[in-house]
């Protein structure tokens, strides 16, 4: 799960140089519509998850073209002040009493949890589910990124925007596409969490956007199977944690992983190195 | 005496208002509501100083400033309160000096940390290095959870209480004074402009002959010192801390303090600290109970706005007159 977020990050810097915050807002917003779709209108799952996915693309382009178009040319800080501010405004703004409202919700199981126990390990359907709809996001997004033409378009507009631009990509739509793709899977995402912890409220998006972050950079931000692999390595250090130290050093775990990585390679396990040039 | 001069010339504005605002609250006139809010505006603009010089003047990107201020303010809160512990009341003597002692101490503390942090993590570049201090962020807040495990006076996740009320609008305005002072003359030093070199072109001022590493370093560990002498007057104004003031999002309020204001400019970042507490707890008065959780929702959108109408903050490189270089500008 952390993946699928961690997946968004990683796209929107990768080409436009942001980081931005404003992502674990979107997933948050993911959740909050799935459980709409569930709890009130009782849509099947896959509508749930289209509609979800579909929603927080649509909030991200709308983002990206009131916030941070107009911030392109400016000193890279604004943009990422103006993430804070997007990222600080949705979880207010869905928090009023009129939009989503401050309390916690109770995500409803939208099928039946069965239990498998297969050599001693037990394993969930919720796990099973989670577990295939990320290997199919990941294959998506594989087949987007090198099968289609707009994935041309988005791998030559993070090597070198202008040069992409004059080649005749058409620069902004590329970078709004990357945007609601990036946001579409932290949608899938937002669904998932709120079928595997079944509460959900609108500051869910603070820590696992944080943490999905530090996975895109643990994994070497810029780069789509880094992502992947931060976000396991995390998931998984923060399970030991819990499982053999404290659940109370769990936040703590991710970050003492991350600066240890940072120092052994300062650009992520799978980052290109970039030499700065005069 | 030229020296004595400046400064007495700096100070005396200062002194006055100080003088004034006591007068006022003690007589009554001023809200004590609003005087504490005053004080919390000067110990917030101190923070910010800190981070304009390190994010500003030197151009390191660091997330991680409420941890040091944090630190700061857990040192000093504990000093204190060991020493008012160790001799009770008889301690009311020489407490205005263990109360600077403690600042002092509290600023150290952070200092010495961001000596030991910044040593490894300031050989990494731009964003890498705000992710590194950001997780140190909340490392700290993991940690300052959980103190109470090894020192029990510190609270842990309850809550730290019981700290002597001691910061006082005198002691607010002094320290803010003294910061502003440094800082003005610190940048406007050689050391100052090796820092703006660093900013500016890293490579090049290497090439200048400027060892980048220790500036760096001496930038980033001042800095820090200024958020831990904030701390420590937080510390003794609320008389009660508690890990969840120092958490990442707070390190983003003085960031967004800061970059209001305008990077590199010292006249904007006492403007927007002074702006953004008193709008703060002024959209508090001003608008009606129903309404209140409509603050935090205003407040972003008034800073996309601002953001997006001065990308480079809102004073950009403009400065008060006595803040201003005699030298060259």
């Amino acid at each position: 799960m952390y993946a699928l977020i961690a997946l968004g990050y990683t796209m929107v810097y990768g080409i436009v140089r942001l980081i931005n915050f404003a992502h674990g807002d979107v997933f948050m917003v993911g959740a909050f519509l799935a459980f709409y779709s569930v709890e009130k209108f009782h849509l099947p799952l896959p509508a749930v998850f289209a509609l979800a996915a579909g929603g927080a693309a649509l909030l991200a382009v709308v983002i990206e073209w009131v916030a941070y178009r107009p911030l392109r040319n400016a000193p890279k800080i604004a943009a990422l002040i103006t993430a804070i501010g997007v990222s600080l405004f949705l979880e207010y703004f869905t928090a009023l009493h009129q939009v989503f409202g401050p309390n916690y919700y109770a995500f409803p199981r939208p099928f039946q949890v069965v239990s498998l126990e297969i050599g001693g390990i037990t394993v969930t359907n919720i796990q099973g589910v989670i577990l295939l709809v990320t290997l199919a996001s990941l294959g998506a997004l594989q087949f987007v990124v090198y099968r289609t033409k707009v994935g041309r378009g988005m791998r030559a507009v993070s090597h070198d925007a202008v040069t992409a631009g004059l080649m005749g990509v058409n620069v902004n739509a590329v970078i709004s596409f990357t945007f609601g793709l990036g946001a579409a899977f932290a949608g899938i995402g937002g669904v998932l969490y709120g079928i595997a912890y079944p509460q959900i409220n609108t500051f869910m998006g603070v820590m696992p956007g944080l943490k999905a972050f530090t996975a895109a950079v643990l994994g070497g931000i810029g780069s789509i199977p880094g992502a992947v692999l931060g976000a396991l390595i995390m998931g998984q250090s923060e399970t030991m944690t819990t499982a053999y130290l404290s659940s109370t050093y769990r936040d703590g775990i991710a970050f003492v992983l991350l600066i240890a990585v940072l120092l052994w390679k300062p650009t992520g396990i799978l980052g290109k190195a970039r030499t700065e040039k005069v | 005496m030229i020296f004595l001069k400046n400064i007495a010339k700096a100070v005396l504005p200062f002194a006055a208002l100080s003088v004034l605002l006591q007068f006022l609250s003690a007589r009554g006139i001023l809200n004590p509501y609003w005087v504490q809010i005053f004080q919390l505006a000067c110990i917030v603009a101190i923070s910010a100083l800190g981070l304009n010089l390190i994010y500003g003047f030197t151009g390191l990107f660091s997330l991680g400033h409420a941890a040091f201020y944090g630190v700061g303010a857990y040192t000093a809160a504990l000093l204190t309160k060991l020493y008012v512990g160790a001799y009770g009341d008889e301690a009311v003597i020489a407490v205005g000096a263990v109360f600077l002692g403690s600042l002092l101490a509290g600023g150290f503390a952070a200092a010495f940390l961001a000596f030991l942090v910044g040593l490894p993590t300031l050989r990494l570049t731009s964003d890498y290095l705000g992710i590194a201090t950001l997780g140190f962020g909340v490392i700290m807040k993991v940690l300052f959870d959980n103190a109470d495990s090894l020192v029990p006076q510190l609270g842990g996740a309850r809550g730290m209480t019981g700290i002597a009320r001691m910061t006082g609008i005198p002691w607010a305005v002094a320290a803010l004074v003294a910061a502003i002072l440094v800082i003005r003359n610190l940048v406007h030093s050689t050391y100052g402009r090796a820092l703006i070199a660093i900013r500016e072109d890293e490579v090049a001022a290497a090439a200048m002959g400027i060892d980048t590493f220790r500036f760096k370093l001496i930038g980033f560990t001042a800095g820090c010192a200024f958020a831990g002498v904030a701390g420590g007057l937080y510390a003794h104004l609320y008389t009660f801390l508690h890990p969840s003031s120092f958490d990442f999002m707070k390190s983003f309020d003085v960031l967004m303090i800061v970059v209001l204001g305008g990077l590199g400019n010292i006249t904007g970042t006492l403007v927007a600290s002074f702006a953004w507490i008193f709008l703060l707890e002024g959209m508090r008065v001003a608008l009606p109970p129903e309404y209140i959780e409509f603050r935090w929702v205003l407040i972003p959108l008034l800073l996309i706005v601002t953001m997006l109408v001065r990308p480079r903050g809102l004073f950009g490189v403009r400065e008060f007159p006595f803040l201003r270089s005699k030298v060259y500008r």
